[in-house]
């Protein structure tokens, strides 16, 4: 319900703006974070709750689970950006291409830069937990 | 005033089916992608180009580059202030608008002063080729 109320009024004030001050700064607004607000908010909520009936230390694992999402939000934003791309290039010459051209171009620019950056983390990891043990030789010895 | 309340339907509706498939999905850094949906920009884009056709649509897309760079620096910004600054999400995602509006304008204002000395260049051009040719 919430999101549905701030989904409405982000769409009412870009079109305002974009009555307004034309469609350029109106645009800008297309990518208004307004909603993710609102997300990343009841996300620490949820988080905090679960781990208070689970019995753990909440705050900061609530605030960890909003990071999370805010992370995964950077790589979508590139999708956003694909999608801008995209409809801008293709508007003039289809309309119906552009709307479909433009959110397969967010879909799958979103979920590569997801799966790269998943791939990076676990290449990581795998690479400080070798050098943990690495390390963990000679002090055994 | 109908105009406000179509917009306000699609809007939500659009916004809330986005959310509800970012609930539905795991892990949670994935379900974060749809945290960054076109979900307004559906439904604003659908609503422009029914009242005021493609050109204007392709307008608005063109300044949403903008906005969508500063949407990346602004969840990155969000990120550092909740692990790194220990902020609760609330005043790290209300704080950091400063940060997009800042960004979104300053990358307008740049994209839109090249454009402009671009067409004073191609001006330029046109005027030189003009008075060669007379």
């Amino acid at each position: 319900m919430i999101r549905f109320a701030l989904g409405g009024a982000a769409t009412v004030f870009t079109g305002l703006v974009s009555s307004r001050y034309g469609a350029s700064i109106g645009g800008l607004f297309l990518a208004l974070p307004a909603i993710f607000c609102a997300s990343a908010t009841l996300i620490e909520k949820h988080e905090i709750r679960r781990k208070r009936e689970a019995g753990l230390a909440c705050e900061r694992r609530g605030q960890m689970a909003a990071a999370v999402d805010s992370a995964g939000a950077a790589l979508g934003a590139l999708g956003m950006l694909a999608f801008a791309i995209v409809f801008s290039l293709t508007a003039e010459s289809s309309i119906a291409a552009a709307f479909m051209g433009a959110s397969l171009a967010w879909l799958v620019i979103s979920v590569a830069a997801w799966y790269v950056r998943l791939k990076t983390r676990s290449v990581q990891r795998v690479q400080s937990e070798q050098k943990g043990s690495d390390s963990a030789i000679p002090r055994s010895r | 005033m109908t105009e406000y309340v179509i917009r306000f339907l699609v809007g939500g509706a659009v916004v809330s089916a986005f959310a509800m498939l970012g609930d539905l999905l795991r892990p949670k850094s994935f379900a974060g992608l749809f945290g960054a949906a076109p979900s307004v920009a559906l439904a604003t884009l659908g609503i422009a180009v029914y009242q005021h056709g493609a050109d204007y649509a392709a307008l608005q897309t063109q300044a949403m580059i903008g906005g969508a760079i500063a949407l990346a620096v602004y969840s990155v910004v969000v990120c550092h202030l909740l692990v790194r600054a220990k902020l609760r999400a609330a005043p790290a995602t209300l704080l950091s608008l400063v940060v997009w509006l800042i960004v979104a304008f300053g990358v307008l204002t740049l994209a839109g002063g090249q454009t402009r000395s671009r067409s004073a260049f191609r001006r330029h051009l046109s005027r030189k080729a003009a008075g060669t040719n007379t």
